[in-house]
């Protein structure tokens, strides 16, 4: 008997539960596998890019840097990144595996002695080259590295976003949360708002000058971070996009050819 | 007299429209009143200076470039006397970890956190020193004592040399405008700290930092409103009652001084202005010196009442007779403390105009309000013949002044020269933790780190290399690592943090630990790559930015102090900046800047301005004299007891406490208002003994003794009473403020009732000598 009443309380519920509700953390998390499906497939491709430093009385200072890019199917992606200016740092270049689960990896060649070191894994979310991005804001962004919740739609200068929150799961993380604006039309994202391990805002990262490259994948050419907390901020440009790049192949990515890379 | 008339009929119209006028007053007084809502407490200390001060420019520059280092500084002491245990250093992690949820905190630096670099193999690994303590053994535990007592960044900061006291420092960044976040990260800092020694019962805990020192001026501000003021009302029922034997006075008299002190607040908060320490006194002050007032109108009134006169009649007569003493010392005591201007610094202005604005909001209520309040309240009076104010006191001392003018203006003139000599002997010291008393948590807590840990003042400068990156020069970190060593040589210094400590520490790590290569890179291009890994190996919070400028064109270099005197404070940074233009390039030179100095540079100048704006002010309140008194030669004779008191002041000040800081300047323009109304009085009934009695120079001065002696002596003793309280302030400017200048007010008597008199038979005796012969 208890088995019967059993089976017909969950047939009532499966069938008065509407088929399309989703809580919200299950929203989220289609949205962002949608956001990672609408640009999956982009193989590779390289850049280079100028990072402007500006600190709370205006000064500023450039870093100019070049990198390789790399999708790897069903793992994080590798990327390669050889700095150009400070003169004194020129070819110096930094290797990364991003992985869906555990810490990067992360090797850094020095040309002055020409060794290649490990960079501590678990130390991830230090400000990159001094500026206000930390090293996990520039590294591919798996949706595995985070739990996810749909807040809803809202509009952001006219265009229509989805706004998700996001909760870094590694504990070496600098953030509490990360609040995403993806537009709805193609999932890129066009804002996105880091608050720090105190739930206190932190930074906020707008994405522009979008350019669709190789039919389909959407870069921005321009990333614009801004510190709340000490009023400091660093411009991204990005240039010279070339995706499908015949240089890059798995051979890019090793230790020797970190030595080699230019 | 023409002008007697006008006040009389004014007094009598007072009188008839008394509900009106009352009515009037409240309107008005409650208009002004409301401004109070206004009123905001500024905690940072950045308001002691004007905007335009190079100390401060140049620190909010440097702080600017860098990063902001407010900061909370927590000190746990193992009561086991050993920090490098497994149960202490777990603790600490605990409660770094929970230090990280401060509010608006940026950064935590402890033992736990610590980046510690070391070769393995051909990696060089940075990571937390002692984290995750439960999973080490006890050689793991020798190895991080090891560490921390050997590191230049740990020792004397972080942890002592012996290994019993450990810090655990909070940055915080405070939001430019908003006056709670330090009574906020203060609260919260309290309550961590609270919450955490419950758990762990085993550790004494001491909290200090910028946060709290802000907060707790801000708390003691508040704590001054709350205790100061009805502390002085108690005085001030206590004196009026005493004085005048009537609750009717009591009452008449709280209700002129409660209406003065809200116009005067109510116009500060309409004015805008953000109230601080010193000028939460003003209440207080305000008080101190408009009770004057009320007692001498009351008083009068209650003696011709006592003749007999009606009541009504009898204010009138009061309000007639005091209507220009009480205008004239108001006039002077604004005067006075609108000197306070010529200081530094927007406390001391709005004390000066708080206070002066309540003493005139003082006198219009005791010539208006009062007289309203006097017609409408009951005052019973029993009639009786007086003896007419016969002290025998002063009559005695009336009598021996006289008798012995000459030996104790010989021995008055003396005295004073010499005591006045030794104000000059006064140091400067503005050691900023002083400024709070002993029984204040923050100052009890800060003594014992500054004795057990690490020094509380510092001393910073912007090194620049010359060039944007510019840092990684060999010569550049060179230079750094031989000012670094030159500092650490002193004896004043407890710890030197540079940024070459930094590069000899990765250089050896990049060397497999090789002491040997414990020394700056030898190469640019080494020195900078180095650098390079090692802030990509940085973990969040932990980054060099509050070290090296965005263009690596500029290095901080930080020095902390024993607690030494601002003049040996002075004497270090010439030092330094000697060496420095000795030893180093151009470009590298920085003068020393630290919250120490910045407040021992504005008590020079404001010693100086003060001076000046004292001097300004005495020709002022003497042109008053001359045109009250109505004579020029009485008005120059009254300069000397009018300038005297203050620098006898301060001479007694050398000998009990010998050091002058910020807030004791401004009682050079406090006092002089005040001193001069005992001056005014003795004065103008000499005269009018002279002029209108018609008296010997030695009856004039029985004369005025015997008129003016008393109500002089009991002014002095409720303005006394009324710094006392003032002197009850845990906040050492305020005590401060009032010990000085109830110093002055004593000594300001003492000279009146001797120096004066003396002074004024010599001359007058001369002078009617002279006329005899010829």
């Amino acid at each position: 008997m208890k088995s019967i009443i059993t089976v017909i309380i969950a047939a009532t519920l499966v069938v008065f539960t509407p088929t399309k509700a989703q809580t919200p953390e299950e929203k989220g998390l289609n949205i962002s596998k949608k956001a990672e499906l609408a640009d999956n497939g982009w193989g590779n491709y390289s850049s280079t890019s100028v990072m402007t430093l500006k600190n709370r009385n205006g000064q500023t200072t450039t870093r100019k840097t070049h990198g390789y890019f790399m999708e790897v199917e069903g793992d994080g992606d590798k990327s390669l990144t050889i700095f150009d200016t400070p003169k004194d740092v020129k070819g110096t270049a930094s290797m990364t595996f991003t992985h869906k689960v555990g810490d990067d990896d992360q090797w850094l060649y020095l040309p002055s002695i020409k060794r290649v070191k490990r960079i501590s894994s678990s130390n991830k979310s230090g400000p990159f080259m001094g500026s206000e991005f930390a090293f996990e804001d520039l590294s591919s962004q798996e949706v595995e590295k985070y739990k996810h919740k749909y807040i809803g739609l809202v509009k952001l200068n006219g265009v229509v976003c989805y706004k998700l929150e996001r909760y870094p799961i590694a504990k070496t993380s600098g953030y509490k949360k990360v609040i995403a604006y993806l537009n709805k039309e193609n999932y890129r994202p066009e804002k996105v708002i880091f608050y720090d391990r105190k739930d206190s805002k932190l930074k906020t990262l707008t994405y522009s000058s979008y350019k669709k490259y190789a039919g389909k994948y959407w870069r921005a050419n321009q990333m614009k971070m801004v510190n709340h907390q000490n009023g400091k901020e660093t411009l991204l440009n990005f240039s010279n996009m070339k995706f499908n790049d015949e240089t890059i192949t798995e051979e890019t990515y090793t230790q020797n050819s970190l030595k080699r890379a230019k | 007299m023409g002008e007697n008339k006008k006040i009389q009929n004014f007094a009598n119209w007072v009188v008839k429209r008394r509900w009106f006028v009352l009515l009037g007053a409240i309107i008005l007084v409650m208009s002004a009143g409301s401004g109070g809502r206004f009123l905001t407490f500024n905690n940072d200390y950045h308001i002691f200076f004007d905007e335009d001060n190079p100390q401060v420019i140049a620190f909010d520059e440097l702080q600017d470039k860098y990063t902001k280092d407010d900061n909370a500084f927590i000190v746990v002491v193992p009561k086991s006397g050993n920090v490098f245990t497994k149960e202490t250093l777990a603790a600490v992690e605990e409660l770094e970890q929970m230090a990280w949820q401060v509010p608006y905190s940026t950064r935590v630096d402890a033992l736990s956190n610590y980046q510690h670099t070391r070769s393995v193999g051909d990696d060089m690994y940075v990571e937390n020193l002692a984290s995750d303590i439960e999973n080490k053994s006890d050689s793991a535990l020798q190895y991080i004592k090891t560490i921390a007592l050997r590191e230049p960044a740990l020792k004397n900061r972080i942890v002592n040399e012996e290994g019993t006291v450990t810090a655990i420092n909070v940055t915080v960044n405070l939001p430019m405008d908003s006056m709670n976040a330090p009574m906020e990260v203060m609260a919260y800092v309290r309550t961590l700290v609270d919450d955490w020694n419950e758990k762990y019962p085993e550790f004494d805990t001491y909290i200090s930092g910028i946060v709290m020192m802000n907060g707790s001026f801000a708390e003691l501000s508040m704590g001054d409103m709350m205790t100061l003021v009805p502390l002085m009302f108690l005085v001030i029922l206590l004196v009026v009652f005493l004085t005048t034997r009537s609750i009717s006075s009591m009452f008449t008299s709280l209700f002129v001084l409660f209406f003065s002190i809200m116009t005067a607040m109510g116009l500060a908060g309409w004015m805008g202005v953000e109230l601080t320490g010193p000028s939460s006194s003003a209440p207080t002050m305000i008080m101190t010196l408009a009770i004057a007032d009320s007692i001498h109108l009351l008083v009068t009134m209650l003696q011709l009442m006592r003749k007999g006169m009606p009541k009504r009649e009898a204010i009138v007569e009061s309000v007639r007779i005091n209507f220009m003493p009480v205008f004239i010392t108001s006039i002077t005591t604004i005067i006075g403390f609108l000197t306070l201007n010529f200081a530094e610094g927007a406390p001391f202005h709005d004390l000066g105009n708080i206070t002066a604005m309540g003493v005139a909001a003082a006198f219009f209520l005791s010539i208006v309000l009062l007289p309203a309040l006097v017609a409408i309240l009951p005052f019973k009076v029993k009639i009786k013949e007086e003896k007419e104010g016969k002290t025998p006191l002063l009559d005695k001392l009336a009598n021996f002044v006289i008798s012995k003018y000459k030996p104790i203006l010989v021995v008055s003139v003396i005295a004073v020269l010499g005591i006045s000599y030794l104000s000059l002997k006064n140091e400067l010291n503005n050691k900023f933790v002083e400024f709070f008393d002993e029984s204040v948590p923050f100052r009890s807590d800060t003594d014992f780190i500054s004795d057990n840990l690490t020094g509380i003042y510092n001393l910073e400068y912007s090194l620049g290399s010359g060039e944007a990156d510019g840092i990684s020069n060999p010569s550049y970190l060179n230079k750094l690592d031989e000012f670094e060593q030159w500092f650490k040589a002193q004896p004043e210094v407890v710890h030197v943090n540079s940024f070459s400590e930094v590069m000899r520490r990765v250089n050896a790590s990049m060397h497999g630990d090789d002491v040997k290569y414990y020394k700056v890179p030898e190469n640019k291009q080494q020195a900078a790559q180095f650098l390079l890994l090692y802030e990509m190996s940085l973990p969040y919070g932990l980054d060099l930015n509050n070290q090296i400028n965005v263009d690596k064109s500029e290095t901080r270099f930080t020095v902390t102090l024993k607690n030494i005197s601002s003049n040996e404070m002075i004497a270090l940074t010439a030092k330094a900046e000697q060496w420095l233009r000795d030893n180093a390039p151009e470009t590298m030179f920085s003068h020393g800047i630290s919250t120490a100095l910045m407040f021992s540079h504005i008590t020079k100048t404001n010693m100086d301005s003060m001076l000046q704006g004292g001097l300004g002010a005495l020709i002022l309140i003497s042109l008053i004299l001359i045109f009250a008194l109505r004579s020029f030669k009485y008005g120059m004779i009254s300069l000397i007891p009018n300038i005297t008191p203050i620098a006898v002041a301060f001479g007694i000040w050398f000998m009990i406490v010998g050091e002058i800081n910020m807030a004791v300047t401004v009682v050079l323009g406090m006092t002089l208002g005040i001193v001069v109304d005992d001056t005014i009085h003795l004065l103008s009934k000499y005269i009018r003994a002279r002029r209108e009695l018609n008296k010997s120079p030695e009856d004039a001065i029985r004369y005025a003794f015997q008129t003016v002696g008393r109500a002089i002596i009991v002014t002095t003793i409720v303005l006394t009473a009324g710094f006392s309280v003032l002197m009850q302030s845990n906040f050492g400017f305020n005590s401060d403020m009032g010990k000085l200048t109830a110093i002055t007010i004593v000594v300001a008597l003492i000279l009146d009732l001797l120096l004066l008199p003396a002074l004024l038979l010599t001359i007058d005796k001369v002078r009617t000598k002279i006329k005899n012969n010829l």
